[in-house]
């Protein structure tokens, strides 16, 4: 099982409580990643990607492993600690503002 | 007793204000979707426990949320806006080409005829209507098609699509206005449009009296007369007899032209209200006292209604949906203020007392008159 951590609007809007785990297909990439969160909680859709673009908002950072991987392509497989769920997968409104 | 329903958008969260018909004690209900932004909010005139309201926010993109139980409880709807058909460049603010992308939903408009059906004006500026409760949404797309629209430059606030009037009884007839490019009007239920802004005139563009390019900040209309329209332009306020065929300036002695907010009387058409505030460049009350100025001849003569506003160091602005009118027997009138306030006036404006006082940045103010 994979195992992502939503930032608090996104947990509200999706009912849950701590971390999610999904069943996510090999490769375990970002896209499967979110292709699954958002099978799973639909409300979640256009939240983290732009619904016409399919792009990562500009305000929403992915990380894992301690590694920024906001930039990664959305193809590209994540960590193998990820992949094996040893590691969460978080999904982080970036902190902005001034 | 009959009472009322007041829902409020604010910066951070949505609120349900109700009272009965005196409108002298409240229950204020809220924050819901605390820290989201809530550009609007409105129940179905055929419903009443129908409310729809927009949620947004700079990181987590629009969502429509879905009350069917008056405000108390609410559930997510559809939010997937794509335009329909080739999406063309409009004028950047540089004047340059910059493509259509949709930002977020400025205002919901539910059918007065059937509760399944709402309108949605978005930013960049287009409508949209869905027919099955929200759950999908259709591009009417003959109004971002119009001949004008590649020329289309958004006002400071984005190329919002900010108000859209119905008519119950003409389905065919819809008015819209974008800022900053003017009021259109489709009289085939949205397939095609035609821009109404003769009349308009507006110092701040290359063609004062240009077919397009004017900022309207808001347009009302009384139910039983769809030909009047109001509109409180950037600069001026106006008035149309012909359904927006032409339009004629009614500021009269107003002390400043320039605010956001109009509305009409629910039993008078012919008396209205708007908000004057200082200059596009200060965006508070002239010498810092709120005044709501009602005309009871539908423009040109217009006098101060102050009893129970602030009349010194009032430094707040009242937004283009940030006002309502319920329809009881003594007409209530409503606004919100960017300072967090909600005023309600139970007599047609003559006195007025506030809701709520601190609240985040009111956004919009509507309101229900419940059996």
């Amino acid at each position: 099982m994979i195992r992502v951590v939503l930032p608090a609007h996104l947990k509200t809007l999706a009912g849950v409580d701590g971390e999610v785990e999904l069943d996510v297909p090999q490769p375990v990439t970002t896209e499967a990643v979110l292709d699954a969160l958002e099978a799973r909680y639909p409300v979640l859709g256009g939240t983290v990607r732009d619904r016409a673009t399919g792009r990562r908002r500009p305000f929403i950072r992915f990380f894992a492993c301690e590694e920024d991987l906001s930039h990664d392509p959305a193809d590209a497989e994540l960590p193998p600690a990820v992949a094996k769920g040893a590691e969460p997968f978080y999904i982080v409104g970036a902190m902005a503002g001034g | 007793m009959s009472g009322v329903r007041v829902a409020v958008g604010t910066r951070k969260g949505a609120f349900i204000l109700t009272s009965d018909g005196k409108r002298q004690k409240w229950d204020v209900s809220g924050p819901h979707f605390g820290g989201w932004e809530l550009y609007h909010i409105k129940g179905s005139p055929v419903d009443p426990d129908r409310l729809w309201a927009s949620q947004s926010g700079g990181w987590f993109g629009q969502l429509i949320q879905r009350s069917d139980d008056g405000g108390r409880t609410w559930n997510p709807v559809g939010n997937d806006f794509r335009y329909e058909g080739e999406v063309h460049p409009h004028q950047w603010y540089d004047g340059t080409p910059n493509p259509w992308e949709f930002a977020r939903v400025w205002h919901l408009e539910p059918s007065p005829t059937n509760p399944d059906v709402v309108y949605a004006g978005v930013e960049d500026a287009a409508l949209f209507r869905s027919d099955d409760g929200g759950q999908t949404w259709n591009e009417l797309p003959g109004l971002r098609g119009h001949g004008t629209a590649r020329a289309w430059q958004p006002g400071a606030g984005g190329l919002c699509l900010h108000t859209i009037l119905l008519d119950r009884n003409n389905a065919d007839r819809i008015v819209t206005a974008v800022s900053a490019a003017g009021a259109f009007r489709s009289d085939d239920a949205g397939t095609t449009w035609r821009a109404i802004n003769k009349g308009l005139h507006s110092e701040g563009i290359p063609d004062p009296d240009a077919e397009v390019g004017h900022c309207v900040h808001h347009i009302a209309a009384h139910p039983s007369r769809p030909d009047t329209l109001y509109m409180q332009k950037h600069w001026d306020v106006m008035r149309s007899d012909d359904g927006g065929e032409s339009w004629r300036e009614v500021s009269g002695n107003l002390p400043t032209d320039f605010g956001f907010v109009i509305d009409v009387h629910a039993h008078e058409p012919e008396t209205i209200y708007v908000v004057p505030i200082d200059s596009d460049s200060l965006h508070f009350p002239p010498e810092g006292k709120l005044r709501v100025y009602r005309s009871r001849t539908g423009g040109d003569e217009w006098e101060p209604l102050t009893k129970g506003l602030p009349q010194e160091n009032c430094y707040v602005d009242v937004l283009r949906d940030a006002m309502a009118v319920d329809s009881l027997d003594d007409c209530g009138i409503y606004f919100g203020t960017t300072g967090g306030a909600v005023y309600v006036s139970s007599d047609a404006g003559d006195s007025w007392m506030p809701i709520v006082s601190d609240l985040p940045a009111v956004l919009s103010v509507e309101v229900q008159t419940l059996p």
